[in-house]
């Protein structure tokens, strides 16, 4: 009786590890930010790109006002990508558009937007990459859409033509 | 017998509040306890990618400001959640993690226990 | 070509399988005398699956991009050995490889056990043509290694260059051996327990396949380190990364095996410990092979991932477990000596300390590696378990742990030898003052640390008298022995006294930090077959009078185009300098990695020990037989 319900109880375990790692194949095995929180923005300070004086977060982002903050560097190719669509948004009057130029040489950056275009309202340089963490970014591009002083949607990677939509319904 | 399973458990103890006193050598443990994200099973000590390094910046900008190891490590579970650190704390997500090793010990302790108990009488 | 031959010596391989079980079931009730055709087929398997490999092997020195395999994995620059190599440098001919080691252990089994009874032998064939079968299917159906691409790809894609290296060469099958070898060990336990053939005499014939499997398993993970320490570059020789775990699993299963295989054989206990040991340790070679093929970890050292994959492996997988559960709860008959007299200070209690804190230290790398991934289907949330945790579980056991294999082979002396008793003090004596001598300089945690290292070289110096004492007496396991003593007490001063410095240097600057200057005196660039290289020339000067020039590489290979870090390592018999540098984005400084790691060989040395103890045991028995 006793090495029934021992038995039992081993082929209920068996069975369980085997849908738990069935279940966990499905999964990814890297790092998935969790973009449903809606976080506060964080505090902090940095230069602007093109004045080398520096700003702190609170002069920058206002309330009542759609903000989209875009992490990107010249050297990084997928920037490239969704530059087009940048573009595009810096045209529309009811979002301000920031970049937050990361890990860049200066020159670069500047040549890069000569030649694509400079669809940033305001640009924040961040050289040691410090900014970008505080934000909880872990690589270019990322964007961020603010409002009111939170981070209401985060886009990982080069925002598409789906990323764009659904930014367009959220400022509207 | 007792004695002996006293002085594992201070042992154990011990060993939890293991720390050292120099500044560098702090340094290159918290980054040892922090996950290099963007890449595959390294440290951020181990790593030299991009985010490693602005990562090692950051947690020596952060000692310098007088910030413990725990503030540090609060900081970027913050910003990244428990992933980013390779020592899980002891919370209700991990409560099996950390005893269920212990117990495993107690249980093979019992059993050896209880075969000489068995066999003697 | 070669690939086509490959492909269809697979399917035949895959047919002689059924042929062999059909024999075998027929053969297994009516005759009396072993059939010779079994054999025969058993070796005409084998010779399939070796053209299957040669036709693999052929492709990649031939470089036919017409075989995916052979596109995906190498190049026409790569040097003649790496094209080689690359054959089980990647997921589809790894398995192959598998595969063969797979077919010849059986083959070799089946000549090597012909006093071993007749339904026995073919029962052991038969749960081992089940793996086979499942490894044939498996490849054929989910990693064909000679899938064939049109239009031909004039250029290959390239093998890793981290992989491009002598010991991970010559790693996978070594390590192959030994978690197939462990197959042997698993069809041969589910046998002899069907056939309730357990007994002393099995016990003396498998313990050589454990022996052999637990020889390859040490060599293999040993290699592993050593390539992990100068190629991975920042060091480190063991991670605790989850496919380094899991090749310790079964290694550490393995181990409590064997000691409890001589409990077995001499006095018949523990047989259904033995059992359950062999069952897991194949069961956790394949969890192993789960857990990196299918990609469901974030490691260090990853294969191709694909889920399609792990599920095929983890339907397997639990189909054996669950045969194996099968077999042990209904077939299962303890033929334990139910009259032997268990004694508190035996050589019997020593090993079962010894197995209680192995499955502990195997619990804990299991539960370390397996957890996160339970968490996350359940809870959603992500964790990570790394190094801190491994060594906040594992380092405290360690102490009793090492002092019971201290002591444990000594109880019986204990009790009658009062002389004995009084030397065992005296060397625990001199282990503690020695250790406190070493600790009190350092900024470690006193207590833990000491302790820690009195047990170290306390084993150490037990198991170095008894070389004296004992002679050539159980040489094998003394040497096994004082090898693991001599590789926990390298560890652990290796880990004490490690030193290091990073910082960033442009060429021609220098860098001072306690006694130690680093001048970086220049680079000069080379261009090599598939790489080109850039050559850093660092000057090294101690102020305590040495002097040393190190050369660290970065290396740019061309296919695929990465870029790895050469570490420049100066051995000698006390302490390894180990300088690594690396390229800093958008900077026109290197970041320089120099370490003084002090005992390191003494680490690989102490695991060829280890090994070689085993090896012993092994030549040991060849001559008894």
């Amino acid at each position: 009786m006793k090495i029934k319900i021992f038995l039992v109880f081993i082929i209920v375990f068996f069975l369980t590890v085997f849908f738990v790692l069935y279940k966990g194949l499905q999964n990814s095995n890297i790092y998935t930010p969790d973009t449903s929180q809606k976080k506060d923005i964080p505090f902090f300070k940095t230069k602007i790109f093109y004045s080398e004086k520096m700003i702190s977060s609170e002069e920058i982002f206002k309330n009542d006002k759609f903000y989209l903050l875009n992490i990107w560097a010249s050297w990084c190719v997928p920037c490239r990508d969704e530059h087009a669509f940048l573009l595009n948004l810096s045209d529309s009057s009811d979002l301000e558009l920031i970049g937050l130029n990361y890990k860049d040489k200066s020159e670069n950056a500047k040549k890069f937007l000569r030649e694509l275009g400079d669809p940033y309202d305001f640009i924040l340089s961040d050289k040691d990459g410090t900014i970008s963490i505080e934000w909880g970014a872990y690589g270019v591009p990322e964007s961020f859409l603010i409002y009111n002083k939170k981070v209401v949607k985060k886009i990982i990677g080069p925002i598409t033509s789906k990323s764009f939509l659904e930014l367009k319904k959220v400022i509207k | 017998m007792k004695k002996i399973s006293y002085l594992i458990i201070i042992i154990f103890i011990l060993s939890l509040n293991l720390s050292s006193a120099k500044d560098d050598d702090l340094q290159n443990k918290i980054t040892k306890n922090l996950r290099c994200l963007i890449c595959q099973g390294q440290s951020i000590y181990d790593s030299d990618s991009d985010f490693a390094i602005s990562l090692k910046f950051l947690v020596k900008k952060k000692l310098d400001e007088g910030q413990n190891e725990q503030q540090i490590y609060d900081y970027f579970k913050d910003k990244y959640g428990d992933w980013i650190l390779y020592d899980p704390e002891f919370n209700k997500n991990t409560y099996f993690l950390w005893l269920l090793p212990i117990l495993m010990f107690l249980i093979g302790g019992a059993i050896i226990f209880k075969i000489f108990i068995l066999r003697k009488n | 070509m070669a690939s086509l031959i490959g492909f269809y010596s697979l399917i035949f391989g895959l047919f002689s399988s059924s042929v062999i079980i059909f024999l075998s079931i027929l053969n297994f009730r009516n005759t009396n005398s072993f059939d010779k055709k079994i054999l025969t087929f058993t070796s005409l398997q084998l010779f399939f699956v070796i053209v299957s490999f040669l036709g693999l092997i052929f492709s990649f020195i031939n470089s036919d991009f017409s075989n995916e395999t052979v596109y995906n994995h190498s190049h026409t620059t790569k040097p003649i050995f790496y094209k080689i190599s690359g054959t089980w440098g990647n997921h589809e001919g790894s398995l192959l490889l598998w595969l063969l080691v797979l077919t010849l252990f059986i083959f070799v089994f089946l000549i090597k056990s012909k006093e071993q009874s007749k339904q026995y032998r073919i029962l052991t064939l038969l749960f081992q043509q089940v793996i086979i079968i499942g490894f044939f299917i498996f490849l054929i159906k989910t990693s064909n290694p000679f899938n064939y691409i049109f239009p031909v790809p004039k250029e290959g894609l390239g093998l890793n260059p981290i992989l491009q290296d002598p010991a991970l060469a010559i790693h996978p099958p070594i390590l192959y051996l030994g978690y197939v070898g462990s197959s042997i060990i698993f069809s041969s336990t589910l046998a002899a327990t069907s056939l309730n053939y357990i007994s002393k005499k099995w016990a003396a014939h498998i313990k050589i396949w454990v022996l052999i499997s637990w020889i390859f398993l040490t060599l293999g993970i040993l290699l592993g380190s050593i390539w992990a320490y100068y190629e991975l570059g920042w060091g480190g020789f063991w991670f605790w990364d989850p496919v380094e775990n899991v090749s310790l699993m079964p290694w550490l299963a393995l181990t409590t095996l064997l000691h409890c295989i001589l409990i077995l054989e001499k006095k018949l206990l523990f047989t259904s410990w033995v059992i359950i040991l062999s069952i897991s340790t194949f069961t956790l070679s394949m969890c192993g092979t789960f857990l990196v093929r299918s990609g469901i970890l974030n490691s260090v050292h990853t294969f191709a991932n694909d889920p399609e994959r792990g599920l095929y492996i983890l339907i397997f997988l639990f189909c054996l477990i669950f045969l194996s559960l099968f077999i042990f709860f209904f077939l299962h008959k303890s033929q334990d000596n139910k009259d032997y007299n268990f004694f508190w200070l035996s050589k019997e209690t020593s090993i079962l300390i010894n197995n209680w804190f192995m499955m502990y230290f195997l619990s804990v790398v299991l539960i370390g590696t397996m957890y996160p991934i339970f968490l996350e289907v359940i809870t959603t949330e992500k964790i990570s378990v790394g190094p801190p945790f491994y060594n906040k579980l594992i380092i405290p056991f360690l102490i009793p742990f090492l002092f019971a294999m201290a002591i444990g082979p000594k109880l019986k002396w204990i009790k009658s030898n009062l002389q004995d008793k009084m030397n065992l003090i005296i060397l625990l004596i001199i282990s503690f003052l020695l250790s406190l001598l070493i600790i009190k300089n350092t900024n470690l945690n006193f207590l833990l640390n000491t302790i820690l290292v009195t047990s170290g070289f306390y084993l150490f110096f037990i198991t170095l008298r008894d070389f004296f004492i004992k002679g050539f007496n159980k040489l094998s396991q003394n040497l096994a022995h004082f090898g693991f003593s001599l590789f926990i007490l390298s560890i652990l001063l290796n880990n004490i006294f490690s030193s290091e410095i990073i910082t960033n240097l442009k060429i021609g600057e220098k860098f001072q930090k306690d006694n130690i200057e680093i001048n970086f005196e220049g680079v000069k660039k080379k261009s090599i077959n598939n790489y080109d290289t850039i050559i850093g020339k660092f000057k090294i000067i101690d102020f305590n009078g040495s002097e040393e020039v190190l050369e660290p590489e970065l290396r740019i290979y061309n296919q695929p185009n990465i870029v790895t870090s050469e570490a420049d390592i100066k051995t000698d018999l006390f302490t390894d300098k180990f300088m690594t540098m690396n390229l800093v984005q958008n900077e026109d400084y290197f970041n320089i990695r120099y370490q003084v790691k002090p005992f390191m060989i003494w680490i690989w040395l102490s695991v060829l020990l280890i090994s070689l103890g085993g090896l012993l045991s092994l030549l040991n028995r060849r001559n008894e037989n």
